[in-house]
């Protein structure tokens, strides 16, 4: 069933998706599919072989239930879009993802919230993946320049025997707002996750985020890996917690924290827990302002500091 | 082309460049050599003006301009720059994107400016499989010294401090970065030459040898090798050569 409204916001949406890459012909293509979502309405959906995914509206947003068959390998990506075009408004995106076995499949999503000055987008998001299957999640946002929104996503993820869940999730145009993020993944036997999390703060934004991996199954491994850019007064705090239940579990913590001028702050809590004496985990947590080697290196050929820095930032947040 | 006059750098206490002078001629291959610690890698992040490394005393001429007060990104601007012994790396930048970062700023010599391409495979490194590839950790240490090398090409830089190209590079590949160093040479740019390798050092004009932070001797390559092969490296009193050594060298 396909199904595409052109209107307005659905242009508005589309626009600001094309400033982070995104590609408008996805919509026009009927061998895509997508879901499309502005505030609590449905814009434009379409669903391909393989895949059941059931739409409800609600009073302040969506639910979305999503069904990949057992053996399915779909050859694109999902595309999902989320967002408000208005100021003001609540989003909250309640979806529940349920992949079968030896699976495959990939999202990209796309949250817009070009002109935000009170907004607040909730994601409750539970992914549950079967024996065998790949999935990868990717997540960009698009923010305006003022910081009145607050993102707030969380999610559980269970990763079946011997299946992998990759994700990445940026913001890094626009002003973050009030970031609050908590995902849980727990891992089975020869599973594999890696969840990456970039953002850049600017101005008051204040960024709080927690994953938790847990390697519960044999041979299962995971790695949480974050990069945050502060400028100005932006604040950041990162919970990354890792533990080794299984046997031959391996896991890591990485995190970069980059904090440009006084007012900007950033602290990291690296948490790795054993309860298995053949597991194990390990951690870095790197919290700063930018490398001077790096900076130097760079200026020796001929940047001056303030490019050499914003090189190596756009490098780090890419 | 360079000239290091009467330069002295202190590290906290300990003092590491003392009274040291040098004149790199322009569009010469000058050779450093030096036992370990001898202040090689010192003299080069003086010369660049990394922060911390700012001489106490003395001056240093680049191109006929004191260059003592200025900015690392001036210096390079002017066309110096400094290819590290050990070379950091980066997140999320291409070695296309490093081997490019000075050829859009830096004073170059003119036309002619080999491309990153062409660079590359000039150091032994298949383009297809390096140019899209993060300049990150990843990287050996002989793929990076082999990067910083295809980066001073790309760049054609007035003059470039190399500071041990050849270590850490397997035996069969040091006459390719010979000849690099000498391709780099004949594009114009001069080059200030640390290095511990014979091959290496065969193909500078002139060499120095740098004894606890002083020039001991400089003059024909083969006779400061010489030198440095009989005297330095069999030194007991690392660093503190006694005078008549000194004499007997320029003897
Ligand atoms: N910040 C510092 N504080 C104290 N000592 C220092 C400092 N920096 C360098 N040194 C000392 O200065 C001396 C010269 O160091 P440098 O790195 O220049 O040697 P080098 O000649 O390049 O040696 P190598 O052949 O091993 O590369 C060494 O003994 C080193 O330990
Ligand atoms: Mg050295």
């Amino acid at each position: 069933m396909r199904k595409v409204d052109y209107s307005g916001e659905f242009e508005a949406i589309v626009e600001t998706l094309e400033k982070v890459g995104g590609d408008r012909s996805v919509f026009e293509d009927g061998d895509a599919s997508f879901l499309v979502v502005s505030g609590n309405r449905v814009l434009a959906r379409n669903v391909t072989a393989g895949l059941a995914v059931e739409v409800e509206e609600n009073e302040d947003g969506v639910s979305v239930d999503l069904t990949v068959q057992d053996d399915v390998v779909l050859p694109r990506p999902v595309h999902l879009c989320f967002g408000i075009v208005h100021k003001t408004g609540i989003q909250r995106i309640r979806s529940r993802y349920i992949i079968g076995d030896n699976s495959k499949i990939s999202f990209i999503a796309h949250c817009s919230f070009p002109n935000a000055e009170d907004i607040v987008h909730a994601m409750d998001a539970e992914i549950v993946i079967g024996e065998h299957s790949r999935v990868r999640y990717n997540e960009v946002h698009f923010h305006g320049p003022e910081g009145g929104i607050s993102v707030l996503p969380e999610g559980r993820i269970s990763v079946g025997t011997n299946s992998s869940y990759f994700s990445e999730f940026k913001l890094v145009d626009g002003a973050v707002g009030i970031f609050d993020m908590n995902y849980t993944v727990d891992v089975g036997d020869y599973g594999v996750t890696e969840l990456v999390t970039k953002l850049y703060g600017k101005k008051n934004d204040r960024i709080k985020i927690k994953e938790s991996i847990h390697l519960n199954g044999i041979h299962s491994r995971g790695i949480a890996k974050t990069r945050i850019v502060n400028k100005e007064s932006s604040t950041s705090e990162v919970l990354g917690e890792v533990i080794g239940n299984g046997s031959y579990s391996r896991g890591h913590v990485d995190c970069t924290e980059i904090i440009e001028g006084n007012d900007a702050a950033a602290s990291a809590v690296p948490l790795v827990k054993v309860t298995n004496p053949l597991a194990k985990v390990t951690h870095e947590a790197a919290i700063g302002s930018v490398d001077k080697n790096q900076v130097e290196t760079l200026m020796a050929r001929g940047l001056d500091e303030n490019e050499a820095i914003d090189t190596i930032v756009k490098g780090i947040l890419k | 082309m360079l000239e290091i006059q009467g330069v002295n750098y202190f590290a906290g206490e300990r003092h590491i460049l003392k009274d040291l002078n040098l004149s790199v001629k322009e569009n010469s291959v000058h050779s450093i050599l030096g036992v370990n610690g001898t202040g090689k890698t010192t003299l080069g992040f003086v010369l660049m003006g990394l922060s911390g490394y700012r001489p106490t005393s003395g001056r240093i001429l680049f191109c006929g301009s004191d260059i003592t007060d200025l900015s690392i990104t001036d210096r390079a601007r002017m066309g110096l720059t400094l290819a590290w012994q050990h070379s950091t790396s980066f997140e999320g930048i291409t070695i296309r994107d490093y081997l490019l970062v000075a050829s859009r700023n830096a004073k170059t010599h003119g036309d002619g400016g080999v491309d990153a391409a062409d660079a590359l495979r000039a150091l032994g490194l298949e383009p297809d499989e390096y140019l899209n590839r993060n300049y990150d950790s990843t990287l050996s240490g002989g793929e990076r010294k082999r990067i910083e090398l295809a980066a001073i090409m790309v760049m054609r830089p007035r003059l470039a401090i190399l500071d041990e190209p050849d270590s850490g590079i397997d035996a069969i590949s040091i006459e390719k970065i010979a000849d690099v160093i000498r391709h780099i040479n004949q594009n114009g740019s001069t080059i200030l030459l640390i290095t511990h390798s014979w091959k290496i050092a065969g193909i500078a004009d002139i060499s120095s040898s740098l004894c606890n932070g002083t020039i001991l001797l400089s003059g024909e390559p083969y006779r400061v090798t010489q030198f440095f092969v009989r005297q330095c490296q069999q030194c007991t009193h690392k660093n503190e050569p006694k005078p008549e050594e000194i004499i007997d060298a320029e003897g």
